[in-house]
């Protein structure tokens, strides 16, 4: 057992602090415009045409790839890498830092992936295919835009960050992985600024919709706006997602010495594994997961003001999540539960920072944002405290615990406190 | 195609691979790398383009044949002679 690492007894050199936010959703191209979208019950999910697998659904981005790339580099790169480049410059300017002066050596980037390359290797084989599957006609560029490092990398190019860069492997628990990592590396010292997050580029590959449709698990809907439903006793399944979701990590002793606005405090946060099923959850371990998070922080369960849950619509998964947060806050007041996914699709690899993104404007706001598209609730959902259709103002937001979950069982918890 | 018609297929190449580029100034007589932003993996792209295009095949040892405009439509003109433009 890992000694708790509770934040508020360490000195500031190792407390991480949030100072900055970009990001893209299907619903909100900032952080100001998806909360306002989050808050208008306003979705992100449209109708969608994908090669080979025909008419379906999904969250679809619509940021100016432009505004920090040049064409060339969009044409070159990758559509994840675009969605970093962007995020990640985004949350630059947000934090407010003196970017010019800052020392690039000494910055660090942790991208959270669910995948990379599908889309890339997709996009090959088709030309290919029209040559008759002749391989001198495989482009150059295939290998640099599918190393696994291709969307963490792009941004390093594009910013001029000299510093370490590396994605983090991670399913749908990814988003919450870049920001534990970027935490990690920050307090061992390897680096004194983290640009940490999650991406996806998802909705590129015909691969992840034909994949989902054949486990029964691809969202339909005649209305797109209401095809995601966690929680929902009609819910059909997952509407895949692209976006991201990048954040500005410090130590809270750099943040206050620059004078940074700070957004919020990483005061704990868990990874662990079921070891039980390659896609089937186990809610005893994401309990674990939820505990390990909670004793890191020092914090009972009561004292959450939000949990921002993983569900994403499937029958046994979203359930299951319940069961695991049953298990931990079934007796407890306090704690609001609410869905992000229900707005904009399961956003893979950038799900959980983008999740967590959508509540932190609580600590400010202090409203719940609902699960929406509930129109029935499954009795096997029903827990104390969720949130549904209609958001509710709390008298205070100290905490946010965000759960982001994936296949072959990897969990991951983070908490967030108001400074 | 005429070194006309083999001239506006390399710009079209060109266009695709450096968007934001002004080609209208390009100077023929002079390399593109002076000219361009251009480095291997775009001279690569080149020779992928009239390869998926059509089907003219640069071995490696010619590429320096790729070096201006000039050079590239002589080069070019008598693998592409009786290809017809579309």
């Amino acid at each position: 057992m890992i000694a708790p690492n509770r934040a508020s007894e360490l000195p500031d050199e190792q407390r991480i602090v949030i100072t900055g936010i970009g990001l893209t959703a299907p619903n909100g191209n900032d952080w100001q415009s998806f909360r306002n979208a989050l808050l208008e019950k306003r979705s992100g999910v449209k109708p969608y045409e994908v090669r080979y697998f025909g008419s379906t659904l999904a969250g679809v981005c619509d940021f100016d790839t432009t505004r920090y790339q040049k064409k060339k580099e969009v044409r070159r790169g990758t559509r994840a890498g675009s969605v970093g480049v962007y995020t990640a410059n985004e949350a630059i300017k947000h934090s407010g830092i003196d970017w010019q002066n800052t020392d690039k050596s000494r910055v660090g980037i942790y991208v959270g992936v669910t995948e990379h390359g599908n889309v890339e290797t997709e996009n090959e084989i088709y030309v290919i295919k029209g040559f008759d599957y002749d391989t001198s006609c495989w482009s150059h560029h295939h290998n640099p835009r599918t190393v696994a490092n291709n969307p963490a990398g792009e941004i390093a190019l594009n910013m001029g960050i000299t510093g370490p860069h590396y994605t983090i492997g991670a399913a749908c628990a990814a988003g919450n992985a870049g920001i534990i990592q970027g935490a990690q590396m920050l307090r061992l010292g390897e680096c004194d600024l983290a640009i940490a997050g999650g991406t996806s580029e998802s909705i590129h590959t015909f691969g992840i919709f034909a994949s989902f449709n054949s486990q029964n698990a691809l969202a339909r809907h005649d209305d797109p706006t209401q095809a995601s439903r966690p929680f929902d006793v009609d819910r059909n399944g997952i509407v895949v997602a692209e976006g991201g979701c990048l954040y500005v990590l410090e130590r809270l002793s750099d943040a206050k010495a620059r004078g940074a606005e700070i957004i919020g405090e990483l005061v704990g946060y868990a990874m662990n594994t079921d070891a039980t099923d390659f896609v089937l959850p186990n809610p005893e371990r994401q309990a674990e997961c939820v505990k390990m998070a909670l004793d890191r922080a020092g914090l009972e369960a009561d004292q959450i003001d939000i949990v921002s849950t993983h569900a994403t619509g499937t029958s046994s998964g979203d359930s299951q999540e319940c069961r695991a947060l049953r298990t931990v806050f079934g007796e407890c007041k306090n704690p609001r539960i609410n869905n992000t996914k229900s707005y904009i699709g399961h956003a893979m690899g950038a799900a959980g920072a983008l999740e967590l993104a959508g509540n932190l404007s609580a600590f400010g706001d202090r409203v719940v944002h609902p699960t929406i598209n509930v129109d029935q609730l499954d009795p096997d959902c029903e827990i104390p405290g969720l949130v549904l259709n209609e958001p509710q103002e709390l008298k205070r937001v100290d905490y946010v615990l965000n759960n982001s979950f994936g296949m072959l069982g990897i969990n991951s918890v983070v908490i967030i406190g108001r400074v | 195609m005429t070194p006309a018609e083999i001239r506006e297929e390399i710009i079209d190449i060109l266009e695709d691979i450096s968007p934001d580029e002004d080609l209208d100034s390009l100077d023929d007589s002079q390399a593109f790398r002076d000219q361009l932003e251009l480095d291997s993996m775009d001279f690569l792209d080149i020779v992928m383009e009239l390869r998926k295009r059509h089907r003219v095949q640069i071995p490696e040892e010619e590429y320096g044949n790729l070096a201006s405009m000039s050079s590239t439509v002589t080069y070019l003109e008598p693998k592409m002679k009786d290809i017809v433009k579309t």
